[in-house]
């Protein structure tokens, strides 16, 4: 006759926990040791930075930069080698000038049929007293236009690099400007306050009389330009940008290049065709003459006084 | 004058129309009217080259009222339509190809900014293609140089603002050096355009004066344009610039910027100094050798790369090397060949940028080799893209890797000179191609057991897929209709010589009714 045991006796038993554990019932180690939830394994700002700093100093060590000896050489003789290349590559071209022909001779090269019909037929084939003006904007106005996009292009870059969004630049625009500029400095304002509307209307002139005295489109932005940053940089942005903000500037700058754009397109085409050119030349010295100098002289004018208070703006907070 | 012979002009002004309109447009509207733009200048040029070709000729736009020597001017034969086009489908494929990577890289107020850039830089290739003005082309070459660095610095760390400098230095010197040997060569001959520059060039040598300075002319020339097209010595700008701006522009920097400024130069040895005055200069013995150098050096730093982008960038100072060997050789048929691999080039390194961007992306965003281990089977257009792309850069036959070195081995025979280094060099730069394009292709088509990397099939990316495959046919066609091509180049470059002469008595019989 077999032993039995009582079903407690058998709970009680080695064998009965361990097949019990096998099976899964149980974790034996559940409420007996005591356990802590595992947490990320962090490391510390200052051991990471200490980590770096002995790697560093590891390769300091190993490769000694500073007391290297050939490096050091390597780099004077560089220094020396780019400094004779560059004074030998002056005197070359220097060399060189004397061998071309002297300025002011009348059997130079350059004194050509192009620069004779130039001065003798320009007035009477652009209707413009400025020479230069004639040149550039009826002569070679493709070449004209290509430049004026060369600003627009520069200044498509500019913003690519330094363009903020609207946020960061309300933000920006408390915190810089406050700092490092006199706030409302009273001579500074009468100045321009004088000056500004004077600069304005010089810049619009020279602007316009670009077909009849020195001056044109490019040097009369400029002036326009300069007149916008005195104001800026006496008035601050805010005041600027009650008549001058960026939709102020896109619609001035896309309207400018598109119109010149549209009469250069006329004025290639037609020309290239042997088509009739129904733009008048107009009496020479007269402000409406010029035939197309005019309308391109105003587009190329704004658009250059664009680019010089966004260059400004954009270098001094990131927007307009 | 017939409607077609409009259209040049008409892609020229299109496109500066379209870039100023871009920058006041919405990312989309922007991203839509640069691809139609694209296509438009592209059927445009098709019918240019229809034109010229059928009709065997070369005619001269006047740009303006006034005719050539006082106004500007464009000339247009086959050879100008036929890189017009080529150029048109490169970059319309660059850019379908890179674009979701431009979702991620640049910022989305920042999109029609890029667009922007992109239309003027279509452009200025064009007008560096047709003009047949020396400052015409030198005011366009400047919007190309701006718009280069825009097109490096628009994915903004501090790598690409670093490689965007860099190019920016070095690029401007190319401008700066250009801009003086025009300024030389007029005071030499006193015009700008091209082949009133030539009659005059050619009187100078004959009457031997003004030696010097035409040679320190055309030596600044030749340096400036080699600079911007990375020539070996001068490449240091390249490898940072290409390997680290977004898809898009790696593929356009590498296959249409370079081009470009060869292709001037090409015109400039034509058509403003004449090929001979060019040959007995001695410049081509300088850009044989450095063509050469370029080859192996180019070939030496790829090698020891381990970031497939920047292997992909170096592998074009090796390609730029061949281009230069082609004109040291100094006949017509190298000059041809040189030509003809342009255009190789172009496919395949665009091909090959946008392929590694479809590696990279299924390998955790690591351009490393050995984490691309395997990446052609979790993206098989990528991996066959690559493979095609690369076995052309080798030179398998049926690829235009392949015709181009043909080209340029049948034309280094006729040099006894320079017979034997060409075909040497031409040979080791093949095995060193070979030894890092097959290891590449060889890497990622191992089969590797890894659950991490996510696989993308040809559904998810529909377009970039359709790219790829446009690529890939597109450069079969290239290699295997080789003879059509070369035949339109051979048409093109004779045109260019033989019609300097009835221009230059036309345009000497209406300055003397004036």
């Amino acid at each position: 006759m077999s032993k039995l045991k009582q079903t407690q006796d058998y709970e009680k038993t080695a064998s009965f926990k361990f097949f019990r554990w096998i099976s899964g019932e149980k974790d034996p180690y559940i409420g007996t040791i005591e356990m802590q939830e595992q947490s990320e394994h962090q490391v510390e700002d200052d051991t990471i930075t200490e980590r770096m700093w002995e790697k560093q100093m590891i390769i300091d060590e190993i490769y000694d930069v500073d007391h290297n000896r050939i490096l050091t050489k390597f780099h004077k003789l560089y220094k020396i080698a780019a400094v004779l290349f560059c004074v030998a590559l002056t005197f070359f071209l220097l060399l060189t000038v004397s061998y071309l022909p002297r300025t002011g001779n009348a059997a130079n090269p350059d004194n050509n049929e192009v620069a004779q019909r130039y001065i003798e037929s320009g007035l009477q084939e652009t209707g413009a007293v400025n020479i230069v003006s004639g040149m550039i904007l009826t002569y070679r106005a493709f070449d004209t236009f290509g430049e004026t996009n060369v600003l627009f292009i520069a200044t498509v870059c500019v913003m690519i690099l330094l363009m903020v969004d609207e946020k960061t630049l309300e933000e920006r625009s408390e915190a810089r400007l406050n700092s490092g500029r006199i706030k409302d400095d009273i001579i500074l304002q009468m100045t321009a306050k004088f000056l500004v509307p004077f600069i304005l209307i010089f810049g619009i002139y020279v602007i316009l009389n670009g077909q009849n005295s020195p001056g044109g489109g490019f040097s009369g932005g400029a002036i326009l330009g300069a007149g916008l940053i005195l104001y800026a940089n006496a008035f601050g942005i805010k005041p600027t940008q009650r008549f001058f903000n960026e939709k102020v500037y896109r619609i001035a700058k896309v309207s400018a290049l598109c119109m010149y754009g549209c009469i250069g397109l006329y004025y290639y085409t037609m020309g290239a065709n042997h088509l009739a050119d129904h733009i008048p030349n107009g009496i020479p010295g007269h402000i409406l003459s010029g035939g197309i100098i005019l309308p391109i002289d105003i587009c190329v004018g704004l658009e250059v006084a664009c680019t010089m208070y966004a260059f400004y703006a954009l270098f001094k907070r990131g927007g307009l | 004058m017939e409607f077609v012979q409009n259209f040049p002009a008409f892609s020229i002004m299109l496109c500066l129309f379209a870039g100023i309109v871009s920058s006041v447009l919405k990312k989309n509207a922007a991203k839509w009217l640069n691809t139609i733009l694209i296509i438009v200048v592209g059927a445009m040029s098709v019918a240019v080259l229809y034109y010229t070709a059928s009709m065997n000729t070369v005619y001269v736009y006047q740009m303006g009222r006034f005719s050539a020597p006082w106004g500007n001017e464009l000339r247009i034969g086959c050879l100008e339509a036929g890189t017009a086009l080529f150029f048109c489908i490169i970059m319309l494929l660059s850019l379908l190809g890179g674009r979701t990577h431009l979702e991620e890289d640049v910022e989305s107020s920042r999109h029609n900014l890029y667009y922007v850039l992109i239309n003027l830089l279509l452009s200025s290739l064009l007008a560096l293609v047709y003009t047949n003005d020396l400052f015409t082309a030198y005011v366009f070459v400047e919007i190309n140089t701006i718009a280069a660095c825009g097109l490096i610095m628009v994915r903004q760390n501090g790598r690409t603002i670093e490689a965007a400098i860099r190019y920016m230095i070095m690029s401007l010197l190319g401008s700066g050096m250009l801009l003086l040997g025009i300024c030389m060569l007029y005071d030499l001959t006193g015009h700008l355009l091209m082949s009133n520059i030539h009659e005059q060039v050619l009187s100078i040598v004959a009457e031997g004066t003004y030696k010097v300075p035409l040679l320190v002319a055309i030596a600044i020339i030749s340096v400036g344009l080699a600079i911007k097209s990375a020539l070996f010595p001068f490449h240091a700008w390249l490898p940072d610039a290409y390997g680290y701006s977004t898809v898009s522009s790696a593929a356009i920097l590498s296959s249409l910027v370079s081009k470009g400024y060869i292709f001037l130069l090409i015109k400039i040895i034509y058509r403003v100094l004449g090929f001979e005055v060019f040959h007995d200069s001695g410049i081509i013995n300088v850009f044989f050798i450095f063509g050469l150098c370029g080859m192996i050096f180019g070939s030496f730093s790829a090698i020891r790369e381990n970031d497939i982008k920047r292997m992909i960038s170096f592998s074009s100072v090796a390609q730029i090397g061949y281009i230069y060997m082609g004109f040291g050789l100094g006949t017509k048929e190298a000059m041809i060949a040189s030509i003809y691999h342009i255009f190789a080039h172009a496919v395949c390194k665009s091909l090959l940028f946008i392929a590694s961007s479809g590696l990279t992306d299924v390998s955790n965003r690591s351009r490393h080799f050995v984490d691309l281990t395997g990446a052609a089977y979790r993206n098989k257009i990528a991996g066959v893209g690559f493979t095609v792309g690369a076995l052309s850069m080798v030179g398998i036959p049926l690829f235009p890797g392949f015709i181009s070195k043909l080209l340029f081995a049948q034309a280094s025979i006729l040099n006894h000179g320079k017979m034997l280094p060409a075909l040497i060099v031409l040979a080791i730069s093949t095995i060193l191609n070979a030894i890092y394009f097959l290891k590449t292709v060889i890497r990622i088509y191992i089969p590797v057991e890894n659950g991490r990397n996510l696989t993308i099939t040809f559904r998810q990316q529909r377009l970039f897929g359709v790219t790829l495959l446009l690529f890939i046919v597109f450069s079969l066609a290239l290699g295997s209709c080789s003879q059509p091509i070369v035949d339109l180049i051979r048409q093109g470059l004779e045109s260019e010589i033989i019609s300097s002469i009835p221009n230059t008595i036309y345009q000497l019989a209406q300055s003397l009714m004036i």
